[in-house]
């Protein structure tokens, strides 16, 4: 930290007036001017959480997809088919057991095993080959999305929210000052806190999990050069076969999460597909922190681009896709 | 080499044969909205054309019809690509189509450009589609947009005595029109429309825009459908909203009011307009309800059919009763059969259905407001019944036409 801004004092400069200027904004209630340039503060918030929780939804997805890539230099394209089925698996769960946390582990548990044997049956054969693995993943998200089509037809799915976390709750930031002098605060959806809280959970396990135990130990020396790895006699299949089938359960409880808050049709394979991939091209390929930071990046910039400038706010995510890939190829927090 | 051109000889006499026997028939294609956010919309509206062959059957004369179902997602340009399939490669001589209001546009232009075919507009709805340069070969048998929103905002004026309301609207021709018949009523009685927000047509995440959504206002105007309707009231739900609503014609349909969940009942209680009320006593209307019931297990069919079931229902009634009328004769580019189903008038279960000199329908709208049955099933119940509405909405067509097009900022919030 201290070197980067000895290094880049400027940088380090428009960094903290960034971040400060964003406190400030989230946390000060705003003078009446500011309320008619852009619009009431309320609205900003909203929009600022909006964009962190549907981040926190984006870094699920995206996590497995770069934990895989990085370890095994495989771009999966099936990896939105997962989402969809894990979304449809926890549909069928909740809505016969009644249980909502029930249907997120069947989903993983479902979805892990679809994993494995991909990993076992397809991935194994052409190990190393990433143009034919490419071509491979994306027939099989093709089959996939027809097979579900089949199974679960065009309708639109939506996973129930449990009655405990329905309705909003209040938070202690304060959006407005009644002409009274009264306090108005933020009131936000409990649903989207949970799950938000719970993929930051789900983050740092992992960050822990790779950095701090033996098993993440061995992940990641797979990840710097596998063949030594191996030669060690790790064995290395089983490590390829356990992250496969980590990752893709990961995007089976984003399917869940994403049938809660949104919902599941045909086509949603496609977009979280979409999403994921320019998340980690955002954050840099292969890394963890880097998901974490795209996911973010990406959900402010459709959350915001949707209340200011509706009808951009496609274009922003690319934009800021091309940007990254103009200025820092090999994304944000990829290492060199 | 023999062998090779016997193959082709069999071949080609196959195909030979294959074109004798479908002189018989009568193609028709279709298309329904059966992919993207509004699937559920396009296959009610395969159960309405559904019932009317059940009701009709598909005899015109000693001749059979075939229909050939293609499917598009809402998109223009998808529309135009299975309009284009089913003419040049199933060789289709009359067309059901299209469901959107932007294909409608699309198709009617498309139209243009085979004027030798028959077009019948399945149910899309954009105003410009017929009031725009329409096309010869173009029919339509249902209302526009903003003739589906005659009456509600006087009833929301006068009886619920609403008089500010912002608007949440998809971002395309058809709720363009459906606003723009809002407005132009409501803001003639004197009522503001403070906000008008566009969404684009898929947004799965609202809760920026419900974030957003004023709090200073009587009520607020829902113009979605399909999949963005139930996402929206999804959210709402979550986010505790408890605002007075108003809405559209697809918003308060059979296809939003038995959708999965308990996010619909913030609907209960909500007025809105469209060209037909679930709980009409009207006989017409029972009478093609029960038949739709008939022809569908309960659990493959809504509780009552949507608005699209009925005019698909309608649409096929018109392109089959014509082709009838003249015996089933396509020849010198279907002058004949275009000339009937100009003249047409239907005797619709929504209310009788004639033509105007654009080809554009004149029919009855219904003010309703949501129920629940008590068994926790939704449902339109009728409030007013308005005969005869035409295009232009009762205005001069002078006054109208300088009102402009509807779109996002059109029409002004004033009386014209």
């Amino acid at each position: 930290m201290s070197r980067f801004v000895e290094r880049h004092p400027a940088w380090a400069l428009i960094t903290i007036i960034a971040i400060a200027v964003a406190l400030w904004l989230v946390f000060a209630v705003w003078p009446p001017g500011l309320e008619e340039a852009i619009g009431r503060k309320r609205v900003f918030l909203n929009a600022v959480f909006n964009g962190i929780t549907l981040g926190g939804l984006y870094f699920l997805v995206a996590s497995g997809f770069t934990l895989i890539f990085g370890l095994m230099r495989n771009v999966n394209l099936a990896h939105g088919s997962l989402y969809l089925f894990g979304g449809y698996i926890g549909y069928a769960i909740s809505t016969s057991s009644g249980s909502w946390i029930l249907g997120f582990i069947i989903a993983f548990i479902l979805t892990a095993a679809v994993g494995v044997l991909l990993q076992v049956i397809v991935f194994r054969r052409m190990e190393g080959q990433d143009l034919r693995q490419t071509m491979v993943t994306i027939g099989l998200s093709i089959v996939f999305a027809d097979l579900m089509l089949w199974a679960c037809g065009g309708d639109f799915y939506q996973i129930q929210t449990p009655n405990w976390l329905i309705g909003p709750i209040e938070l202690p930031l304060i959006t407005a000052i009644k002409s009274s002098g009264e306090p108005v605060y933020l009131r936000y959806p409990m649903v989207r806190l949970v799950i938000f809280i719970a993929s930051v959970i789900i983050g740092v396990a992992m960050w822990l999990a790779l950095n701090r135990t033996r098993i993440g130990m061995i992940i990641r020396a797979g990840v710097d050069d596998r063949d030594i790895l191996a030669a060690t006699g790790v064995r290395i299949q089983l490590v390829f076969v356990g992250v496969f089938a980590f990752g893709a359960g990961l995007a089976g409880i984003a399917g869940v999460v994403g049938g809660t808050f949104q919902s599941l049709s045909p086509g949603e394979d496609i977009r979280f597909l979409l999403a994921s991939l320019v998340v980690v091209i955002v954050g840099g390929m292969g890394s963890i922190p880097g998901a974490a930071l795209g996911a973010v990046i990406i959900g402010l910039a459709e959350q915001l681009g949707s209340v200011y400038i509706p009808t951009y706010a496609i274009v922003v995510t690319f934009l800021i896709m091309v940007l990254v890939l103009a200025i820092r190829p090999q994304g944000l927090l990829a290492r060199r | 080499m023999s062998k090779c051109s016997i193959g082709l000889l069999a071949l080609s006499s196959l195909f030979l044969s294959g074109a004798a026997i479908a002189q018989e028939k009568i193609k028709v294609g279709v298309t329904a909205t059966l992919e993207g956010t509004y699937t559920v919309l396009g296959e009610d509206g395969m159960r309405g054309h559904q019932t009317a062959l059940n009701v009709l059957g598909k005899k015109v004369g000693d001749k059979e019809l075939e229909f050939i179902v293609a499917s598009t997602d809402a998109t223009p340009d998808s529309a135009v690509r299975a309009v284009r399939k089913l003419i040049e490669q199933d060789k289709v001589q009359i067309l059901l189509s299209p469901l959107s209001g932007d294909e409608g546009i699309a198709v009617k232009n498309f139209a243009k450009s085979h004027p030798g075919l028959t077009f019948i507009n399945a149910a899309s709805g954009a105003q410009e589609t017929t009031y725009v340069d329409p096309a010869p070969n173009f029919f339509r048998y249902n209302m526009d947009g903003a003739q589906w929103q005659i009456g509600l905002g006087k009833y929301a004026y006068e009886e619920k005595k609403y008089r500010k309301i912002a608007t949440v609207g998809e971002d395309y021709s058809f709720i363009y029109t459906q606003v723009f018949g809002l407005v132009l009523e409501f803001c003639g009685m004197g009522g503001q429309v403070t906000n008008r927000q566009w969404v684009p047509l898929g947004t799965k995440d609202f809760a920026s825009v419900i974030a957003a959504l004023p709090d200073d206002v009587d009520a607020i105007y829902l113009g979605l459908g399909g999949a963005d309707a139930v996402n929206f009231l999804n959210q709402y739900q979550q986010a505790g909203g408890k605002a007075h609503l108003m809405g559209g014609s697809i918003m308060i349909d059979q296809t939003i009011l038995s959708s999965k969940g308990n996010a619909k009942n913030a609907l209960i209680g909500t007025i809105a307009a469209s060209g037909q009320a679930d709980t009409w006593e009207d006989p017409g209307w029972q009478k093609f309800v029960k038949a739709y019931q008939d022809a569908f297990p309960p659990n493959k069919r809504f509780p009552s059919p949507s608005l699209l079931a009925t005019n698909y229902y309608n649409s096929t009634m018109a392109l089959i009763l014509a082709l009838r009328q003249v015996n089933g004769d396509l020849s010198n580019n279907q002058a004949k059969y275009k000339e009937a189903l100009a003249k047409i008038e239907l005797d619709a279960p929504n209310g009788k259905i004639k033509l105007d000199s654009n080809r554009q329908a004149i029919g009855t709208n219904f003010v309703t407001e949501v129920v629940d049955d008590g068994k926790g099933a939704l449902f339109s119940k009728v409030v007013k019944v308005i005969p005869n509405v035409n295009q232009t909405l009762g205005y001069d067509p002078a006054v109208f036409s300088k009102i402009g097009l509807p779109s996002r900022t059109v029409p002004e919030c004033k009386k014209y």
